[in-house]
This record gives C-alpha cells, structure tokens and sequence, in this order.
C-alpha cells in the first residue's frame, strides 16, 4: 500500500523518488522470496524424503537428496499394510457431512442474530460469543461421558452430529456479513410478501457467496484434519480417518519415513488444490466480514 | 411495530437460532454443568463415582507437575503470541504490496495451515532433530552448533514457538484482511502533510491496525494455551516434563489415565487462566488500541 503511493516530499525530484520506488520493490521481492523458501523447504523436505529409497532412508548421516526416486514409496505407502483407501473414504463422508451440518446449522441463526429483534437475542449472543472463548478441554470429558452413555463411541456420531448444531465461530463470521446487507434490500421483499426462508436464500445467501465459501473451506479443512477427537472416539481400524491412519503409519514403520512422507503429501493434496481455487474468494470472505472492524 | 408483528418476529428468531440454541445446551452449557459436578468426584469411567468434595482442587494446589505445566503453557503461550503476530504482521505488510506473484506468495504462506497437524509434527521431527535435522545442518554449515531442541529440555519450548510461527496463516489472512480495510484516503492525506514512509507506518497502519493485532493477540493466546495435539504427537510432555503444557496434562488424566474428576478441576484452571489472561488483556487494551468508531 504504502509502496505504491512512496512519499515524494518536495525536494525530491520525480526521478529520485521514482528510483526509491524501484529499490522499496526489490527489497520486497528479496524478502517475499527468502520467506518462501523458508516456508517452502519443508515441503521440499518432505517431498524428497518421500523418494528416498529404504537404504538411504536409513543412511547415516541421511542424504538431503535422494539418489534415484523411488516413487514406489507412493504405492508402497497407500496400499500397504494398512487400508489408506478406506481411510479416505472414511474422511470425505465424515467431512461431507460436517461441512453440510455446519452449513446448514449456522446460516439460520446467523441471519436471525443479524436482523430479527427477539428480547434474549443480546444475551444469546454474548452466550454465543462466550463460547469461543471456553478451552475444548472443558467439555471434552462430559461430552465423552454423554456420547459413551449413547453407545456412540467408536461411530462416526459424535464426530459429525454436533455439527448439526451451529459453529459459534461461524455464526459470528456469516452474522456479520449479513449485517452489511442494505435493509433496503428485505424490506422491499417483505413488502412484496417473501417469507424469511425465501429472503435468506434469494438475497442473503447469494450476496454472502464469499462468506459462504470461507466457511466452506474453514470447515473443509478442520474437519479433514481433525484428529483430536477421532483418536477419542474412533477405535476400529477399518473406521480410522486419514489422520489416524497416519499416525499408526508412525507406530508401525518408525523408520519408513519415505512412505510416511508419500502418504502425508497425497492426504493433503485435496487441500491445497482446494486452496489454490479458493484463494481469492477466501481472503475476500474474511475481509467483508468485518472481522477487521472489531 | 405492532405488538403482534413483534411477536411473530421473535418466534422467527427463536425458531432461526434453535439449530444453534439446542446445540448449545446439549454440547456446550450441559457438559459445563457436568464438568462442575464431575470436578468435585473421583470417577474412572468404570466404577460409579464417589464425591470428594474439593480433594481433586486440593490435589491440584499440592501437584507440582501441574504448577510445572502452568509453566510451560505461559512460556509457549508468551512465545508464540509475542513472536508470532509481530513475524505475521511484517509478512502480511509484505503480501499486502502490489507486486507480482501476490497470489501465490500469499498461497505459500498460508499452505502449512492447512498441513494435518500430524504431517506438521512429522515433518518437524525431522527438521529440529539435533544431528541431521535441517535446522541444525544449515546451522553447522555458517558453523554453529545448534541447539538439541526437542531432546533439550531448555530448548524444547522455543523449538515448538518456532513452529507454532511457521504454521500462523490463518493470522496471516486476518491481518490481510484488516491492511484491505484501511482507508486509502488516510495515506493520502498523510502524504499531503508530507509524512515519510515510517511516519505513515506508525500513525496510520498500526492504529488503524490495532483493533486488528489485538484480536490476534488475544485469540492466539487462547488457542496457544489450548493447543497440545501436536506436542502430544511430537514430545509427549518430554523430555522430562519440559513440554508438559496444561492442555496435554489434561488430556493424560482424562484419557490415559482415565481420572476424569481430576481432569475435569484441571479444565477449570485452564478455564479461568483463559479468562484472567483475556480480561488483562482487555485492561491493557485500552491504552493501545484505536478505535475509530467508539461504541
């Protein structure tokens, strides 16, 4: 921002500041470009690691390079000994799922905390926003007691269910989007005698696109990497989620970090092509939610 | 309004929030309330629990492994929050520029968030291990005997800062998102009266920024003493009990242990050393943070 518009007090004469300009621009650049090796080398690390061979695996001290690629490590990985198939599959229903709850549940409270009037409404949403702040911790045993007590251990129930009731963070977020929505707009709806549910998906929804779309990508990825609770709940092998195969993987071949490394990369993949696509529509959402306002 | 459509709006509203107000009572205000009863019992989940009365509390005031705890999780907690949103806000600063490859530079640094927590800790491992960690190797070749980090107990703590820096773009996004917020017309009309750079800097991003830098600090405190997946996967607590932070302590007694009362009163330390650091924060938030709107 503030490179675009150099200051060019008067003294300066348009070609000095001009060359002040260009050496602010490469400066950048320099530093951008050593963060993303910083940020990147890890990546490097791991895809190179994932094509070591078992013997330079074990190398001592281990190469930084691998001296052929062993992309066999990728097949060796995935259809081992453990099931990384079903572990997908496993992951995309419950993420599926997740994100269709938490879509579902937080658009209809968020637009009633951004325009209806109700006596409680304040106190809901400072109960609302109290709950961001309360530690997982807190509820994880009670929740274990209660979903144990339902017989629901080792099903994908206390996994996806709650997300069937409403994300604070995610009301928060769509609630104040929707605040930003001329009233304008729903009064003339009303007026020509739409329902809420017809207002909320004709106007609401489509004018929060990117809103929506953060929240798809917030819960998409949260809930494919959720591992937390799937280590509490989930007990079968065959139910186990790509994050808890992984961390068997660790158990089992401590010292096979080529096929570790492999089956890490391809679970992450979907993510980062996700990002790739999203990325514009991602930061835009958060921006016009007015989180900067705050 | 009439009476009536008033009525009628509030039933609405009731009706709308009901996903989120059963949820609520069920997963969150239910389970508070079981917390509470559970903290004053001594239950291991198999046999029925026995009350009491304040020894779980007792216990926890005489446990020097809490205490020990308490410690890391303020010198993570500090750590983290100090280095991580003054390293992401120099970053965002960079993103925020009109240069070319915007785009993906802002892909790359955002890219280890969304790595599993697991990949992450794996990957770590590897690049803080003493002898041929990449850290360590690139160290040695500008000659410096790096730090055993992980297997140290002094360095484990910084270590884990380090990481937890790397892995801040959702920070990053937020901080974004803000810099886009601030009106162009600001800079212009400090341009105007002929601010440099640095002036621009300091009297118009950082207060315009600070509502901004206050929520980071304040939600990144509270995710930094929640957090502990990945310390559990990398350190489990160790060496020693040098990463044993309170989240992870909780998660021993409840889930290995299966000493859920004594979890349950460690969840209401966790909880109200959320609330003190939060309402100090709060406190200090008035001499710092410009607001342009008072509410």
């Amino acid at each position: 921002m503030f490179l675009r518009k150099t200051a060019a007090p008067a003294q300066l004469t348009s070609q000095q500041a001009e060359r002040i300009r260009r050496i602010r621009r490469s400066g950048a650049y320099i530093l951008l470009a050593i963060a993303t090796v910083v940020f990147l080398l890890p990546f490097l690390w791991m895809v190179t690691t994932s094509l070591k061979s078992d013997e330079a695996n074990l190398a001592f001290p281990p190469q930084w390079l691998p001296d052929s690629f062993h992309w066999e490590n990728y097949e060796r990985g995935w259809f081992g000994s453990l099931p990384f198939n079903t572990f997908l599959l496993n992951t995309v229903l419950i993420t599926a799922l997740s994100m269709l709850g938490n879509l579902v549940s937080c658009v209809l409270p968020a637009y009633a905390f951004a325009r209806m009037r109700a006596r409680a409404a304040g106190l809901m949403f400072a109960a609302l926003l109290a709950t961001m702040m309360i530690p997982r911790e807190i509820t994880l045993v009670p929740k274990f007691i209660l979903f144990s007590k339902l017989g629901w251990v080792d099903t994908y129930l206390p996994l996806v269910v709650p997300e069937f009731f409403g994300v604070a963070l995610y009301i928060f977020l769509l609630r104040q989007f929707f605040t930003t929505i001329p009233q304008e707009l729903i009064d003339a709806a009303r007026i020509d005698g739409a329902s809420e549910l017809r207002i909320l998906w004709r106007i609401m929804l489509p004018l929060s696109k990117p809103a929506i779309a953060a929240i798809c990508l917030f819960s998409f990825v949260g809930n494919w990497n959720q591992y937390l609770e799937s280590v509490i709940y989930i007990r079968t092998t065959e139910k186990f989620t790509l994050p808890l195969g992984l961390a068997m993987f660790t158990d089992q071949y401590a010292t096979q970090y080529n096929q570790m490394m492999a089956v890490a990369l391809v679970s992450m993949l979907p993510i980062v092509i996700l990002f790739f696509v999203a990325q514009k529509t991602f930061i835009r959402g958060v921006t016009l939610t007015g989180i900067a306002g705050r | 309004m009439s009476t009536v459509l008033a009525r009628r709006e509030a039933r609405r509203f009731h009706l709308f929030v009901s996903p989120w107000l059963i949820g609520f009572v069920l997963f969150t205000a239910g389970p508070i309330v079981a917390a509470v009863v559970i903290s004053f019992m001594q239950w291991n989940l198999l046999r029925s629990p026995v009350w009491v009365g304040f020894a779980n509390y007792e216990r926890m005031f005489s446990d020097p492994e809490f205490w020990e705890s308490l410690e890391n999780t303020f010198q993570y907690g500090l750590g983290s929050v100090a280095l991580g949103v003054t390293f992401t806000f120099l970053l965002a600063l960079l993103l925020n520029q009109p240069l070319r490859f915007q785009g993906l530079f802002r892909t790359v640094m955002y890219m280890p968030s969304v790595v599993s927590g697991l990949a992450t800790a794996l990957l770590w491992l590897n690049i803080l291990h003493p002898d041929y960690g990449l850290i360590n190797k690139v160290l040695a070749a500008v000659g410096v005997q790096g730090p055993g980090w992980l297997a140290s107990q002094e360095w484990a703590i910084p270590a884990l800062v380090l990481m937890s820096v790397w892995g801040a773009g959702n920070t990053i996004v937020i901080y974004l998102a803000g810099l886009q917020g601030i009106p162009k017309t600001l800079y212009e009309a400090a341009e105007i009266d002929g601010a440099g750079w640095w002036r621009r800097f300091w009297s118009v991003t950082v207060p315009m920024m600070s509502p901004v830098i206050f929520f980071n600090v304040v939600t990144g405190f509270i995710a930094a003493l929640q957090g502990y997946v990945l310390i559990l996967v990398m350190t489990e607590g160790g060496p020693g009990n040098a990463t044993m932070v309170l989240g992870l302590y909780i998660y021993r007694h409840a889930f290995v242990y299966f000493d859920m009362g004594y979890a349950a009163a460690l969840s209401w330390a966790m909880f109200a050393l959320i609330i003190a650091v939060t309402l100090i924060q709060f406190g200090l938030a008035r001499r710092w943070v410009h607001y342009e709107f008072a509410r």
